[in-house]
């Protein structure tokens, strides 16, 4: 006999096993419709790959895995999809999930069965293929945790598998389905443990079952004879609860301590339930998908106790049905054992994979409903049952008041939630809840920190860039009184100038059509005059800007001028151009062409030269400034529609490549803005074909606000 | 079909808090009967006072705290410190004096801070320390066999040994079986055991309070035999084995961990040899909890288990 080893605490529970484990699994009737969750798994939820109204077969894979841990679902009946929708699942919360409804056609028609490696040397097999069918299988955990099977299957080249354990324990009350399927498939289970054994590269198998299953085990005892396997051994364990855990089994049977929040490949050990071994050689040797499984119908509720196999998905109530129904004690309705599973409210809810107990108790079996806990008196019985070693009646005190620091101090994360210390507690509190609120709670603060953190990084960077703006604007509005002078006509013809601008630009920006409106106003009414005036006024300021820069002296202005220059000459084009535009009236052609040429010139310089300093500014600036450009060739619509669609589009086309040339940050985001900006100018360019200039004046401005807006959206959101 | 849920585990608890109180209350049966043998029904008079001063005081904390007074009143708290109090008085004792030690312990020591479960102190042992600095003369006054007040024989001892009398001088009933206390004590050891083996107590207190009373005493015995009295004398004389089993082991405010709970059972039988040996009092169990109790906290943290799967 192996040696044995212990884990502390634990506990020995009526065991109520009797009820349900003397007689054989039997098969139940096919069910009239089935719920499949998508999330029926640890891991991210499968996707549908069958919509409303599709027909399906037994064994056809209706979702698929979304990501590595994940397991596809497949329908366990044949018939018609009926639903896609949400529906009450197996969780504790009482939530509501996302299922596939089969309606039956009662012909439980089977899909082809998976490629598969039927009485084969499973030994000659390339491990890989092993782990893809049982992923294509959607096999999980079917102890009840219901981890995606192959994930465990891939130790990866780092890990040496010393040790595959199979766990038998089955160490809840009530639960003997891994009981019988060990009576009665004992084969199958030793042929799945042949899989896994070269699927993982393991030098030998544990199999741990309590002494509380003696014709398990000697069952078991025949198969593996049977088999010839050399390298396999059966442990008979002390019953104890919580033995069949993870963690607490590969304790007792190895002696090793999987580390905390580590797994158990770390110690060498792959853990298998007794239930999935036989799954996995179901679609090893059978190409079987996992459609149904064995589970255990008990309690004093109900009519029959047994263990049924069933279809994945059939409502619960329809089990209870074929176990001769509810007594008329039922009082509470327990989906897994009476330690760790969960009430049900409603008996509508699905079998799922992980399901291993229907449970149906009387009121005498379970705790009352309604009774408020007594205060903790601290008799420490639940430290002394925890199998972790935990301080519960310590952990309560800072649960309850929320000190969550503390909580993880005390090592909240490594609790089982067993429900040993609930058990075992005079004063009936409900300790595990309390253990899983501050674990959801600690969750949830972790994630609102995350994204407190990024939306203060956003803010920041919003604000830098805001105060950035109103320092430019304050430098360019002292720039522009300097370079006005006292000349009045040219200063009266700036301001209005600067007046048509800013409304333009606030249109451009709100996307609104009364900006066009504006800027025509102003330059219909502007006598020929202003624009050899604002051309002559650019001109000076950009030579006076040429100066500066070129005669500034070395020192502390020079960086400052060299970044204002570019900008300042950026604007006077800007500038220029409008004028160029107001004067349209007179000489549309040559106006649009000049303004579209200095507009670009404008663009390119503010960009080309305030790269290093502003990157993304200038990027802003080239864009606002082709913008401009754009409406401004736009508004000569009226005499060349063609030309200045165009050039509206290539300014556009420009201020959005612009945009997404100095955005390194985020280039697919710039890309589908540049894209979109496009699109928009080729739309506008269309438009402006057909005799309707002011509409596609008015698409044209707001595709330019867009452009603009895109070219600056990823200062602040990316 | 709909039906109501509760959260894991469902499984009925197999305890309730007024069990775990009515075990211990029938544990101190045997120490009660011994007691009544040999001193006479007045200790019994002295529990009735205490019990339903205590119930009323109970009650009338909870009613003001508006807590749910009958279910609390249930779980039996109360009742056992007023009989723990009431055996720690003398049975001869003035009503009034049981009333002022219930009215401390229950009201003071133990509502005051919260009630059951809250309270830091012992609250038995705060009512029988207020009652012993405020009426030394009353709580001294023990029973002799004859009808008789007398003191005990740890009042002899500590009498003689500050008049350097040698304690082999002293008319002391030293020999085993002697002395009515050495019976009271064994009916002590024997609810003890009854808790022990019903889960109610754990072994770590008594176990590591005795062990240390045993150790200090043989070991200062053997030195100076005429100073000191002997291992035999400490354990069967005064609260040690009323302390070791039903004082040091209330839950509330001993230490909750195992190793904390061998220390903190160290602590109790360590002082209360020193007090008994060189202290103002001739018997220290109820000191010693005390002390002992506003360690626990401290002992509990350092002596956190180490948690599975950590180094």
């Amino acid at each position: 006999m192996a040696q044995t080893f212990t884990f502390p605490g634990g506990l020995h529970p009526p065991q109520h096993k009797y009820l349900s484990n003397q007689t054989k699994i039997v098969t139940a009737p096919l069910p009239q419709r089935v719920v499949l969750p998508l999330a029926q798994h640890i891991g991210a939820p499968a996707k549908p790959l069958v919509k409303v109204g599709d027909r399906v077969l037994r064994g056809q894979k209706i979702a698929r895995a979304e990501g590595y841990i994940s397991a596809p679902i497949h329908a366990s009946i044949s018939g018609h999809v009926v639903t896609i929708s949400e529906h009450p699942v197996a969780h504790p919360s009482g939530l509501k999930g996302e299922c596939i409804v089969i309606e039956s056609d009662g012909l439980d028609e089977a899909a082809p069965a998976l490629e598969n490696y039927a009485d084969q040397d499973i030994t000659q097999v390339d491990p890989s293929h092993l782990r893809n069918l049982v992923r294509e299988a959607g096999i999980v955990g079917l102890g009840g945790a219901a981890f995606p099977s192959f994930v465990k299957l891939n130790p990866g080249p780092q890990h040496q598998v010393e040790t595959l354990i199979l766990n038998g324990a089955e160490c809840e009350p009530y639960i003997t389905c891994d009981d019988r399927l060990m009576r009665e498939y004992a084969d199958s289970v030793i042929a799945g443990i042949g899989i896994i054994m070269h699927a993982v590269d393991a030098k030998h198998c544990l199999i741990g079952i309590e002494d509380n299953k003696p014709e398990a085990r000697s069952a078991m005892q025949s198969a593996l004879e049977r088999s010839g396997r050399t390298d396999t051994n059966i442990v008979v364990t002390p019953t104890i609860y919580p033995e069949g855990g993870e963690k607490q089994l590969i304790k007792v049977l190895t002696g090793k301590e999987v580390p905390a929040g580590g797994l158990p490949l770390q110690v060498g050990v792959v853990c298998q339930n007794i239930g999935t071994a036989a799954a996995i050689y179901q679609a090893v040797n059978n190409g079987q998908p996992l459609v149904s499984r064995i589970v255990t119908v008990t309690g004093r509720g109900v009519e029959k106790q047994l263990n049924v196999e069933a279809r994945i998905g059939t409502p619960v109530a329809e089990l209870v049905a074929f176990a001769g129904g509810y007594t008329n004690q039922a009082e509470r309705l327990i989906m897994g054992g009476p330690m760790m599973g969960f009430g049900l409210q409603t008996d509508e809810i699905p079998l799922v994979k992980a399901t291993n107990c229907v449970l149906v108790t009387t009121a005498e079996e379970v705790k009352p409903s309604t009774e408020d806990a007594m205060p903790c008196i601290r008799c420490g019985s639940c430290a002394e049952v925890c199998p972790v070693s935990l301080v519960p009646q310590q952990m309560y005190w800072h649960a309850k008041s929320k000190d969550f620091d503390k909580l993880q101090e005390y090592n909240l994360f490594d609790c089982i939630e067993c429900g040993c210390c609930a058990h075992v507690c005079p004063s009936h509190i409900p300790l595990v809840q309390y253990y899983r609120f501050a674990k959801s709670e600690i969750w949830q603060q972790e994630q609102d920190k995350k994204k407190a953190n990024a939306a203060k990084e956003r803010h920041e960077a919003r604000q830098a860039r805001i105060d950035r703006e109103a320092a430019e604007k304050a430098k360019r509005a002292e720039e522009r009184k300097a370079a006005m002078g006292g000349d009045a006509d040219s200063k009266k013809a700036a301001v209005q100038a600067a007046m048509a601008r800013a409304a333009a630009k606030k249109a451009a920006n709100k996307g609104e059509a009364p900006a066009d409106a504006a800027a025509t106003d102003a330059g219909e009414s502007k006598p020929i005059g202003a624009a050899a005036i604002a051309i002559a006024a650019a001109k000076a300021r950009a030579a006076k800007a040429k100066d500066e820069q070129a005669g500034s002296p070395p020192g502390s202005d020079e960086e400052q001028s060299a970044t204002v220059s570019p900008a300042l000459a950026a604007i006077a084009k800007a500038k220029a151009a409008k004028a160029a535009q107001s004067a349209g009236d007179s000489d549309p052609k040559i106006s649009a062409a000049q303004a579209a040429i200095a507009k670009a010139k404008a663009a390119k310089a503010a960009q080309s030269t305030s790269d290093e300093a502003e990157p993304k500014l200038s990027a802003a600036q080239a864009a606002i400034a082709k913008a401009k450009a754009a409406k401004a060739a736009q508004n000569d619509g009226d005499a060349e529609p063609k030309i200045s669609a165009a050039q509206a589009a290539i300014a556009k086309a420009k201020a959005s490549k612009a945009a997404q040339s100095s955005e390194n940050a985020d280039p697919k985001m710039s890309a589908a803005q540049a894209a979109v900006a496009k699109a928009k100018a080729a739309k506008a360019a269309q438009n402006s074909e057909s005799n309707d200039p002011k509409m596609s004046a008015a698409q044209a401005a707001i595709a330019k606000a867009k452009a603009a807006k895109a070219a600056q959206k990823p200062e602040g959101d990316s | 079909m709909e039906f109501k849920t509760t959260s894991s585990p469902h499984l009925k608890p197999k305890t309730s808090v007024s069990k775990v109180m009515l075990q211990v209350l029938l544990a101190l049966i045997p120490g009660v009967i011994t007691y009544v043998v040999f001193f006479g029904p007045a200790i019994l008079i002295n529990i009735a006072i205490a019990t339903v001063t205590a119930v009323i005081l109970e009650a009338a904390m909870l009613m003001i705290r508006g807590v749910a007074v009958k279910r609390h009143l249930m779980d039996l708290s109360a009742v056992l410190t007023a009989v723990l109090l009431a055996l720690a008085i003398p049975s001869g004792a003035p009503p009034w004096l049981v009333v002022v030690g219930v009215f401390f312990a229950i009201v003071i020591a133990k509502q005051l801070y919260g009630g059951l479960g809250y309270n830091p102190f012992n609250p038995a042992m705060i009512g029988y320390v207020v009652l012993l600095i405020s009426f030394p003369a009353l709580m001294t006054q023990w029973p002799g066999t004859d009808g008789v007040s007398a003191a005990t024989p740890l009042d002899a001892v500590r009498t003689a040994v500050s008049q350097e009398l040698a304690i082999s001088g002293l008319e002391l009933p030293i020999g085993f079986g002697e002395s009515p206390w050495h019976w009271i004590s064994l009916s002590y050891i024997l609810g003890g055991i009854y808790m022990l083996t019903r889960g109610t107590i754990r072994w770590q207190i008594p176990a590591s309070m005795l062990g240390t009373l045993v150790i200090m005493s043989t070991l200062f015995w053997m030195i100076d035999g005429d100073r000191y009295a002997s291992p035999v004398f400490h354990l069967f004389s005064g609260a040690t084995m009323l302390g070791a089993f039903f004082i040091a082991t209330d839950p509330v405010s001993a230490s909750t961990t195992v190793r904390g709970r061998i220390i903190y059972g160290m602590g109790i039988g360590a002082f209360a040899y020193i007090i008994r040996s060189w202290g103002g009092y001739p018997d220290a169990v109820a000191f010693s909890v005390l002390l002992m109790n506003a360690a626990a906290p401290t002992i509990d943290y350092y002596t956190k288990p180490r948690v599975f799967g950590h180094s």
